[in-house]
């Protein structure tokens, strides 16, 4: 019997031949991801720090990008904190206010390579298998315990299968594809299980895997992962990392899944998640005509290059409707240069959207373009549970950069395949 | 001894909102807050050995510590769900709160039930009827018995320097 992605590379990091689902294994993970959050778990092991230090230097990436730049003095203290932190302990990632949304800096930078394990505090963590690495997400306690010995316990997950077949419509995005999936399956379909993502996966860049990747977690995955191919070796040494950097795993063509689905993407229409869940996915013609706020174009979710592309390709010229505000957050610095060296952030301020600094923004509420009660927001991130941008009377829609776009325009819930001529 | 009472898909969101996630850190700071979207009755009068069932995939959505370390702190004895999302199932060991995943307790249980736990057993006791639930795996037991995946950490990293 075949093994699968999930078994093969936790039977590498526990050095057994095999491992099976349920199976505890102690691995030692290639990184750890902290945030903002990395004051509050370093203010937990103190005096710990002081007697064992950090396991290994170059063991965490911290990355501040949740309340950036700080809010208030408070947010300041803890960024201040951790500035220390990283200079007596001489960590070796660190990524100060304006880098990024951590999870695009890890992927930009080469921190998450195929085959490799990243464990990460925060939900999101899950992304990095759009690149082949096991990634998922902890909490602070044991991002706090890892610092100091290295190593965790991970229970082998059983595994999803879903294969895509077909090629995606016009103006069909990767997030359309995700929301379906998660509709499909519920908020709780994938819960404990390692979700791979088969068939036509060429057609999807690794900007396109990242977004399916990152929403596996909002089905209850413990991570979601899509094979080594030639996009992904290709992406990999663009960014300076050949084939002999890292060692892909696939699974075998006989592994045992617990569940097998497939999905023609030919059938795979725009779609929307509805207040106040994620799994509450809508044909767009359901929800059309829906008045809105506010559109946030970004997050871990959709704020790279190739989805500012899409939406200064339907703002080229035009305006947002005056009843709309929309917020513009690109991923990463990188994300951000190069958008204004392809006149992409012209393009998008120039049709009324207002820049937001790289990082996480309002999309967990704690850090501007907060909404007000009765308020509406149409966003390309991933969470649209109630009060999650400030205020639990407002009502928050998720969709694909495309349809954000062509929403802002109209001023209400618009399918981006008949709002406008591209 | 209270039974607090919710449904399906009870996000971290809605345990302890995001907007605070940044300020309020220890659970001095939490307690006021926590449930603060679902049930704003839930923080004012909530007591020591009060229970919550709920539905399937509790604890679904970010990362966030507030909630178990709250509901630990307030004395939450158990929460019984069909299911847990699994960062707050894992932050749950690590703080020492108990998660019993019990979908036939849960479907059982009518307002004004009595209720009783049996740890070490593995039993729970939804009026009149008892239901088991599955132990703990030891290396998982062996940190909620230190009280805590820190103590435990430390514990062990004191262990690794005698030798």
């Amino acid at each position: 019997m075949g093994m699968t992605f999930a078994e093969k590379i936790l039977a590498r990091y526990a050095h057994e031949k095999t491992v099976v689902p349920g199976q505890i294994v102690t691995v030692k993970p290639d990184h750890l991801l902290m945030h903002d959050n990395a004051a509050p778990i370093i203010s937990k092991i103190q005096p710990e720090l002081k007697e064992y230090g950090v396991y290994r230097k170059d063991l965490p990436v911290i990355v501040l990008d949740h309340v950036v730049p700080a809010a208030a003095e408070k947010n300041a203290a803890q960024h201040k904190q951790i500035r220390e932190f990283v200079k007596t302990y001489k960590i070796k990632y660190f990524f100060d206010v304006g880098c990024g949304v951590c999870h695009q800096i890890v992927v930009e930078k080469g921190l998450a390579l195929p085959g490799t394990v990243v464990l990460g505090s925060d939900s999101h963590t899950c992304s990095y298998g759009a690149v082949g690495a096991f990634s998922s997400g902890i909490d602070r306690t044991e991002a706090a315990a890892l610092l100091l010995t290295g190593e965790t316990w991970l229970k082998v997950p059983v595994s999803i299968k879903i294969t895509l077949k077909g090629k995606l419509g016009r103006m069909v995005t990767a997030k359309d594809v995700i929301l379906s999936i998660i509709g499909d399956v519920s908020a709780s379909g994938a819960d404990y299980a390692s979700v791979e993502f088969h068939g036509s996966v060429s057609q999807f860049t690794v900007d396109e895997r990242f977004t399916i990747a990152n929403m596996g977690v909002e089905m209850g995955a413990k991570n979601a992962v899509f094979p080594v191919d030639a996009v992904t070796t290709q992406y990999l040494h663009s960014i300076g990392f050949p084939p002999s950097k890292y060692k892909p795993v696939n699974p075998d063509p006989d592994a045992a899944y617990k569940r097998e689905l497939s999905y023609d993407l030919t059938k795979i229409g725009p779609v929307v998640a509805v207040p106040h869940g994620v799994d509450k996915v809508k044909s767009i013609k359901d929800v059309e005509g829906i008045q809105i706020n506010q559109c946030l174009l970004g997050t871990c979710t959709n704020g790279r290059l190739s989805d500012l592309r899409i939406a200064a390709k339907i703002l080229k010229g035009k305006h947002i409707h005056p009843n709309v505000r929309f917020l513009i957050l690109p991923a990463s610095r990188q994300v951000y240069l190069d958008a204004l060296k392809e006149g992409l952030i012209t393009t998008l301020v120039a049709a009324g959207g207002t820049l937001l600094p790289t990082g996480c923004g309002p999309c967990l509420g704690a850090h501007q373009g907060a909404l007000a009660p009765g308020e509406r927001c149409l966003s390309t991130s991933n969470r649209n549970f109630k009060g999650r941008m400030g205020c639990n009377e407002a009502e928050i829609y998720l969709a694909s950069p495309a349809t954000v776009a062509v929403s802002a325009i109209k001023g209400k819930i618009t399918d981006p395949r008949k709002g406008v001529q591209i | 001894m209270k039974i607090w009472k919710y449904g399906d898909n009870i996000n971290t969101d809605m345990l302890f909102p995001g907007k605070y996630t940044y300020t309020c850190s220890t659970a001095e700071e939490v307690k006021p807050h926590l449930l603060e979207d679902l049930d704003p009755l839930f923080a004012k009068n909530v007591q020591e050995g009060d229970l919550i069932f709920a539905g399937k995939n509790f604890g679904c959505g970010s990362s966030r510590e507030q909630p178990t370390l709250g509901l630990k702190a307030v004395g939450i004895a158990a929460v019984v769900a069909e299911s847990f999302a699994r960062i707050f199932y894992r932050s749950s060991i690590n703080q020492g709160l108990l998660l019993i995943e019990c979908p036939e307790a849960v479907h059982a249980y009518k307002k004004g039930d009595t209720v009783s736990l049996d740890v070490e057993k593995g039993v729970i006791t939804v009026g009149s009827k008892h239901y088991s639930f599955p132990k703990l795996p030891k290396e998982i037991l062996a940190i909620r018995d230190a009280g805590g995946l820190l103590p435990y950490t430390r514990e062990k990293l004191k262990q690794k320097k005698k030798r």
